[in-house]
């Protein structure tokens, strides 16, 4: 009798964080969950990571906010958010009812509103864990700087870290000179995890009305017109360090997903398909099972950091 | 006012609201008139649920490059079939056009909130441009009462669907700026026309769907007449569910602000109260 061969183990832990399977939902690619829930089954996410939340609410920018390019998504939404207690009256009761990490991205305009609204997170039943958007390149009034200035950075992952008790994981920005400084940099502040990338700052241009494409003039890229220069970060800032590492940029399909994981990355997050096809992250857990099965693998752990290079 | 005879009894406005997503499949796709085309789809999950004045958001095959889903207002949904009018004005529905029967194509809907149908004792005056002709044609064809539809277009080959709206028992009255069919002018002169002629105790409510400025002037008609008018906007849009915010419009509060709303849920159909234009100032 041949021994029936078990289903390959797709669980992962994220710097503190038990997931299920290594397949997560991108910030502000996903609202807060109920846009999608009559879509897919929210369970079957390793992790979902909500929307940007600051301390108060915030409307964002004016329209245009996004563009489409080839093979890719401009944005320069604003960060629009409901505000902290917005966020846990209107969402927390929601994202509760399911048994999937909930992964809430923080961002401030200054050091000291990144560490307020981290600690309040810490009275927030049913939050699992912080992602520092330090990079998105969206935002005038100092983020941009919080994200490809080392110094800055370093001052804002020590102050979140300070003031949570939750698994913090700084979101690198992707218009650095060297992301193994800042990998190494937010290890060193005590970061459970780092994920990368967020959207690549861009431009476009309607050369009839010699005029910006989005009301904000720039953007940031995302899709799969930046997924081989996330593949080539996620690969440098994977040997830099020793925490987990999520991998993020235009991750359509599974393949894409297991590429990742081959370049260092310990989970991925899908964002831009998943407004093309909401299914895409269920569809991406399905097909790295398969691969694993395919190629002899046991875990999933077993493919990370495995380019023969 | 005529009431509807032959019509099944309309529906209640989506409360409890369902989206869903399809593979659907092309049954018909033909030059309809003009620069439109029609497409009809076997799309059996998402036909019985749709309300007047929502729409699909597709995935045209035949555009790699093209990440994003593109939104059509639904003009029929009967039989499991529902269709759209379309015109290529880019890649997206450049793409569209080389649909062939059998194949399919991704479908999320139906997707919105639509225009009311509650019987309010008004007398209905729908206001179309563009696609709006389509847009307004199940509420055409489901509202409770009759009333007059009014078409507006650049050129004769604009103006869509008259004996479809007349066939309904809908007063088809029709403009077109160069005059080559029915009155010339602006779709607002047919109706400044046809106000001139009715009763004071007509009141009428107005429901429209086209150009912004179109829209805008309907609403302002609305206004000056103390009478409800149901606005369809258009706006670029990315997820069409909610999620990523781009599809924005700036409506009142009732604290005398403004606020955003997401055309894709909220909208498309806003009353023209609710709507900041964007020449006013906000604040
Ligand atoms: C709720 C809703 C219902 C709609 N219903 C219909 C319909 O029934 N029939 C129909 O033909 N069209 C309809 N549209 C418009 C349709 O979605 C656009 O024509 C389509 O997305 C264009 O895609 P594209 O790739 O061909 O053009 P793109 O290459 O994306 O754009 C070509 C040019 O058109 C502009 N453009 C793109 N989208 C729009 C838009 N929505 N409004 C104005 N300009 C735009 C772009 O800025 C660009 O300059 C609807 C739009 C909305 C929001
Ligand atoms: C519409 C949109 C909104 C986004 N909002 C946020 C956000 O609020 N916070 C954040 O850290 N990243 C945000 N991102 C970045 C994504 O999470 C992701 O890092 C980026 O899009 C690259 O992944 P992708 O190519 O799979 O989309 C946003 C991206 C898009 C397209
Ligand atoms: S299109 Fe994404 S929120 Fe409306």
């Amino acid at each position: 009798m041949t021994p029936v061969q078990a289903a390959p183990d797709l669980r992962v832990n994220l710097g503190g964080i038990a997931m299920k399977n290594p397949v997560m939902v991108a910030s502000g690619t996903f609202g807060y969950g109920p846009e999608y829930a009559d879509l897919v089954d929210l369970n079957q996410l390793g992790a979902m990571v909500v929307k940007g939340i600051h301390l108060e609410p915030t409307r964002g920018n004016e329209t245009p906010r996004t563009f489409e390019t080839a093979s890719g998504l401009l944005n320069a939404i604003g960060l629009p958010n409901p505000g902290f207690d917005g966020f846990v009256k209107t969402y927390m009761p929601f994202l509760r009812q399911y048994d999937v990490p909930v992964i809430v991205n923080i961002w401030g305009r200054t050091v000291d509103e990144y560490a307020e609204v981290a600690r309040r997170f810490n009275d927030v039943d049913g939050v699992h864990g912080l992602e520092i958007n330090v990079s998105c390149p969206n935002i005038k009034e100092g983020s941009a700087l919080f994200g490809t200035d080392l110094d800055m950075f370093r001052r804002v992952v020590d102050a979140v870290r300070a003031r949570t008790r939750l698994p913090v994981i700084p979101k690198l920005a992707p218009n650095v000179g060297d992301i193994r400084a800042f990998a190494c940099a937010a290890e060193a502040c005590g970061a459970n995890a780092i994920s990368l990338i967020n959207s690549f700052p861009a431009l476009a241009i309607d050369a009839e009305t010699r005029r910006p494409e989005l009301a904000n003039v720039t953007g940031g890229l995302s899709g799969p017109a930046i997924k081989p220069i996330a593949l080539k970060l996620v690969w440098e800032a994977a040997r830099a360090v020793s925490i987990p590492v999520v991998g993020i940029g235009g991750i359509f399909n599974a393949t894409d997903a297991i590429e990742f994981l081959i370049a260092g990355a310990d989970a991925v997050a899908i964002g831009t398909a998943n407004f093309t096809h909401p299914g895409t992250a269920m569809e991406t857990v399905r097909g790295i099972a398969e691969y694993l099965d395919r190629h002899g693998l046991a875990r999933v752990g077993d493919l990370v950091g495995t380019l023969a290079a | 006012m005529n009431r509807a005879e032959t019509e099944a009894p309309p529906e209640s406005p989506p409360l409890a609201r369902r989206i869903v997503q399809e593979d659907g499949v092309v049954v018909e796709h033909e030059n309809f008139q003009g620069d439109y085309r029609l497409l009809r789809l076997q799309a059996p999950a998402i036909t019985p649920l749709v309300q007047p004045g929502q729409f699909l958001h597709l995935k045209a095959p035949h555009a790699a490059e093209s990440l994003l889903r593109r939104p059509f207002s639904i003009y029929q949904a009967a039989d499991g079939v529902v269709s759209i009018l379309y015109k290529d004005i880019g890649r997206g529905t450049r793409a569209m056009t080389f649909l062939r029967p059998g194949e399919t194509l991704n479908l999320l809907g139906p997707l919105g909130t639509g225009y009311p149908l509650e019987d309010r004792g008004t007398f209905p005056v729908l206001v179309a441009g563009g696609y709006g002709m389509a847009a307004l044609y199940l509420l055409a064809k489901r509202h409770p009462n009759r009333g007059i539809a009014f078409f507006g277009g650049a050129t004769p080959g604009d103006i869509l669907c008259v004996p479809e709206f007349e066939a309904l028992g809908w007063e088809v009255r029709v403009t077109t700026i160069d005059g080559g069919l029915g009155m010339q002018g602006k779709v607002t002169v047919a109706i400044d026309a046809w106000l001139a002629e009715i009763d004071e105790t007509v009141r009428p409510e107005f429901y429209a769907c086209g150009p912004n400025a179109m829209l805008k002037a309907v609403g302002d008609h609305a206004l000056a007449r103390d009478a409800l008018a149901w606005l369809s906007m258009d706006r670029n849009m990315g997820c069409g569910v909610g999620a990523c915010l781009t599809c924005v419009q700036k409506l009142h509060t009732e604290e005398g602000g403004w606020t955003w709303a997401r055309v894709c849920r909220e909208g498309p159909v806003f009353e023209t109260r609710r709507i900041l234009w964007d020449e006013e100032k906000a604040t």
